[in-house]
């Protein structure tokens, strides 16, 4: 029986095949987008990308759903202001850009280019950061960076000497035993990642899932450990307990590449699995069978780093935590353990000259990442910065910053009102556009050219072509003509080729491809690459040391802790929940929030609040009903959300998915579907190592209608 | 391998984790009206805190060989199919209902358009020796279309030596579709 044969099938039926790579999350999977009639009909996994595999996931296939929300943007608009009132008018697009190129001129002559920050998520944004670092602006923030993968990156690199990956550096295929820390594969439909787990599971992996809610990935684990929030680095310290205390950890890996053991040993010798008990919640025989079952599959075993990893604000050192409980078993590089995928060798594009920049790097944090152009500011230092007047205008690409920005909606929204200039790029009418002064509308990743993407590291790295399926719909426009566009009217020469399609062949042509080649099948695949390490080879790793770092000098020496502490998070107040977030498989967020196709299930429609039916009988929810949150500043919900009265979920808790609650009415579907967690985000905890921001410190208690 | 062929299903619960690529696969495969779907997902959750078990599926039309649909069907347009699937034949349905009243599965709606519609197994891309829209796109291959009369396949041979049950048996109804249970252990 053939599978995935896109081209085969569609040919008989009178359609075309389009290969590309989907822009619904970061995972970047390759599409095959088929055509008929000159609509695109289905989107399908593409047979030819690694990260895909033939397969999909649903957000993948409601591609069609984003293209034709009859929401979209269709014109540009400008903001017009009269008599108090202000309101949108259709603008040409030549109108528009000379408009927004006037008003960034003029900002940075009067206040320098420190005062416009550019807020990007999605891959369109690399022609704007090219045009913007021509123009001599050099704050790019990813709020990504902030809330999710940051810690992660850094914390992984400040110890191995390079960041988790995406997919993460784990080889889960033909590992025997998992740990999970609160990571929901299955509701995160990370596509590659769950073909593995799948793969694994029926290779024999068994999966440990340390989580406060039974996630579906907990469904599936030999042990459900229902952990109390915020007790993480407690469990990981016990099991790095047992783990030395009982000799169960490799001795000859730890000795030969590690540096700090004793300094490790210094911190968790306190943390017996007794004590650990009452912090977590877990009982200390079971933390001692976990440590050794971890122990006796090593080095076919690991803990994931997880996504989103900033929590509380010590998130950095959570995932040192992690990646320390790996080194000591001797994973790395070792089949069913720590890999560090290769990326595919791509030369970057020839620099072209722009303005000396004042700093490359503008986060104030001393661990912040400093080798990404793309990301030189974190987020929220953006919004504080703009709070302070320093910065005066955003040009905002992607980012729904009332529902994204992790400093919660108020505080997002008090920034957007003190700026001298806010342009919105967007696809649809977001939150965010509502209170731009200038909004270009972008054409959907289906209707678009952008750069090669050659950011993933894989078995057999690989690099990824998006190209249209269909032509522009409306009057939107691509982000390289958009960004093209403003160069031109900035006066800015010299940055782009004439065409995209000059500037992807030549690029292509490098590596002795061509953008008519690539065209074909949508990607480059290399061969597999060398995962694991030779018997007797020596390690290097680009730590300050060259060992893999269990203390880390330099976190001492800028006066942080060398080896992860514990330390205890705020227990909510009498009556008050934890919210806990994550999401649904089939809708990314602000992405999908509108996309009628996906929202088309009843389980897709509104997000829930999950409740432990002992606390649903104390403040008498009934399975459900409708209610309104209140936090602990005293924020209310502004639309209700239903009550889900479930096992799953301890009683210190509640659960929402992120995403819901949209109160832009030009948002015609989501308006009012399910409540805002970003609304409810009063109190952030900053991690001074890397200046990411964790928002898990936000308790909830239940309103019912009056 | 046969030349008669007969379809089904083997479903593997362990691995589902009920994210319903499925079902939006099959609804622009098949161009399913809004408000309807011909499969399903299901997340089925036993116990107490901190006792729980799961189980996911992905249900649709059981494709049985014994179909009350078909038997029901005063004017034919249900019938089997030589391939061992069950099939509508939209032209020769009334929209009366009694296939929705007899499926003990529940797999069945009628279309706007006025005729009783369900999962027909893909019986367009098997003619064409290609999967299931479902099975092709299932990221985790939970869904895996088999060839009952094929003795190599390969999905028949993931049963064997697990617990593998069918649904409804006792309606008599031989259903084509098989349920890996997600009770098993991993790498049963």
């Amino acid at each position: 029986m053939l599978s995935g044969t896109n081209n085969a099938f569609a040919e008989d039926n009178g359609e075309k095949v389009v290969y590309s790579f989907c822009e619904h999350c970061f995972w970047r999977c390759g599409i095959a987008a088929h055509v008929r009639n000159g609509k695109i009909c289905k989107i399908t996994g593409s047979e030819h990308h690694p990260l895909s595999n033939g397969k999909l996931c649903p957000r993948g296939t409601g591609g069609i759903g984003q293209i034709y929300d009859p929401d979209r943007l269709a014109h540009p608009l400008i903001r017009e202001r009269k008599g108090g009132q202000s309101s949108f008018r259709k603008a040409s697009w030549d109108e528009a850009i000379t408009h927004t190129a006037e008003k960034l001129y003029r900002i940075k002559e009067k206040h320098g280019p420190e005062a416009i920050a550019m807020l990007h998520h999605g891959y369109g944004y690399t022609f704007f950061k090219e045009m913007f670092k021509a123009f001599g602006v050099n704050k790019f923030a990813k709020p990504s960076y902030d809330f999710c993968c940051g810690p992660r990156r850094q914390g992984y690199e400040m110890t191995y000497g390079h960041p988790a990956g995406t997919p993460e550096g784990i080889d889960i295929i033909n590992s025997k035993y998992l740990v999970f820390f609160g990571t929901h594969y299955g509701e995160n439909m990370h596509n590659t990642a769950v073909q593995e787990i799948s793969e694994g599971i029926r290779r024999g992996l068994k999966i440990i899932v340390f989580d406060p809610r039974f996630s579906t990935l907990a469904g599936k684990a030999e042990k459900w450990l229902p952990i109390k929030p915020g007790t993480d680095i407690a469990m990981m310290q016990a099991l790095m307990n047992v783990l030395i205390s009982e000799d169960l950890y490799d001795k000859e890996f730890v000795a030969e590449n590690t540096v700090g053991f004793d300094e490790l040993w210094n911190e968790v010798q306190q943390m017996t699995p007794e004590k650990a008990a009452n912090i977590t919640d877990i009982p200390a025989d079971e933390i001692r069978e976990v440590a050794r079952s971890y122990a006796s599959h090593a080095p076919a075993a690991a803990v994931h780093p997880g996504r989103r990893t900033q929590w509380y604000a010590d998130g950095t050192q959570r995932i040192r935590t992690i990646a320390i409980l790996n080194a000591l078993i001797g994973n790395y590089k070792m089949p069913g353990g720590i890999v560090n995928y290769e990326k595919f060798k791509l030369p970057k594009p020839d620099a072209h000259p722009h303005p000396h920049f004042e700093k490359e790097v503008w986060s104030k944090y001393p661990f912040f990442v400093k080798t990404q152009s793309a990301n030189t500011i974190a987020s929220h230092e953006v919004v504080q910065q703009t709070l302070e007047e320093e910065i005066k205008a955003w040009f905002v690409y992607g980012v729904n910053v009332p529902e994204t920005i992790t400093l919660g909606r108020k505080t997002a929204v008090e920034a957007m009102q003190k700026l001298d200039f806010l342009v919105a790029v967007d696809t649809l009418p977001m939150e965010v556009t509502g209170y731009a002064d200038i909004v270009l509308p972008e054409c959907t990743y289906l209707e678009r050219y952008d750069d090669l993407d050659d950011g993933r590291p894989y078995r057999t790295p690989f690099v990824t072509l998006r190209q249209p399926v269909v032509e522009p719909m409306f009057d939107s426009k691509p982000g390289n003509e958009i960004a093209r566009m403003m160069a031109k009217k900035l006066e800015l020469h010299g940055i782009f080729e004439d065409s995209v399609e000059t500037y992807l062949d030549k690029r292509l042509k490098k590596i002795g491809s061509s953008l008519e080649e690539v065209k074909k099948t949508g990607v480059l695949v290399s061969k597999p690459t060398d995962l694991y390490r030779k018997p007797g080879e020596k390690l290097t790793f680009k730590t300050p040391s060259g060992k893999i770092e269990l203390a880390s000098a330099q976190l001492k020496a800028a006066g942080f802790d060398a080896v992860p502490k514990y330390i205890k998070h705020p227990d909510p107040p009498d009556g008050y929940y934890r919210i806990l977030t994550g999401r649904k498989p089939m809708l990314t967020f602000g992405r999908t929030a509108n996309n009628r196709f996906l929202n088309e299930l009843p389980t897709a429609r509104e997000n829930e609040i999950w409740v432990n039916p002992r606390i649903a009988q104390k403040h008498t929810l009934s399975h459900g009903e409708y209610i309104h949150l209140k936090n602990q500043a005293g924020i209310v919900s502004e639309f209700p959300i239903k009550v889900k009265v479930t096992e799953r979920i301890r009683e210190d808790s509640v659960y929402m998915v992120h995403g819901y609650g949209h109160y832009y009415k030009k948002l015609k579907w989501a308006y009012t579907k399910g409540a805002s967690h970003n609304q409810l985000i009063s109190k952030a905890d900053i991690d001074k190592t890397i200046g990411a921001v964790g928002f898990q410190n936000n308790f909830v208690t239940f309103i019912k209608e009056a | 391998m046969a030349d008669k062929k007969n379809y089904g299903m083997v479903i593997d619960t362990r691995v589902c984790v009920a994210c319903s690529a499925c079902v939006y696969a099959c609804k622009s495969e098949n161009s399913v009206p809004e408000g309807y779907c011909r499969d399903w997902v299901v997340q089925e959750t036993n116990g107490t805190f901190p006792k729980l078990s799961m189980e996911n599926r992905s249900e649709r039309c059981q494709h049985c060989a014994k179909a009350p649909c078909v038997i029901y069907c005063p004017t034919g347009a249900s019938h089997y199919s030589e391939d061992g699937t069950v099939q509508i034949n939209r032209y020769r349905c009334t929209g009366c209902k009694a296939c929705l009243a007899a499926c003990p599965y529940d797999a069945r709606y009628v279309h706007p358009k006025g005729f009783a519609d369900k999962c027909s197994l893909c019986k367009h891309r098997l003619d064409k020796g290609l999967e299931t829209a479902c099975a092709s796109v299932c990221p985790t291959t939970s869904l895996n279309l088999v060839d009952f009369n094929d003795p190599e396949e390969k999905a028949l041979k993931m049963m064997n030596g697990k617990e593998v049950y069918r649904q409804k048996k006792h309606a008599g109804t031989n259903p084509s579709l098989y349920w890996i249970s997600a009770r098993n252990k991993p790498g049963a």
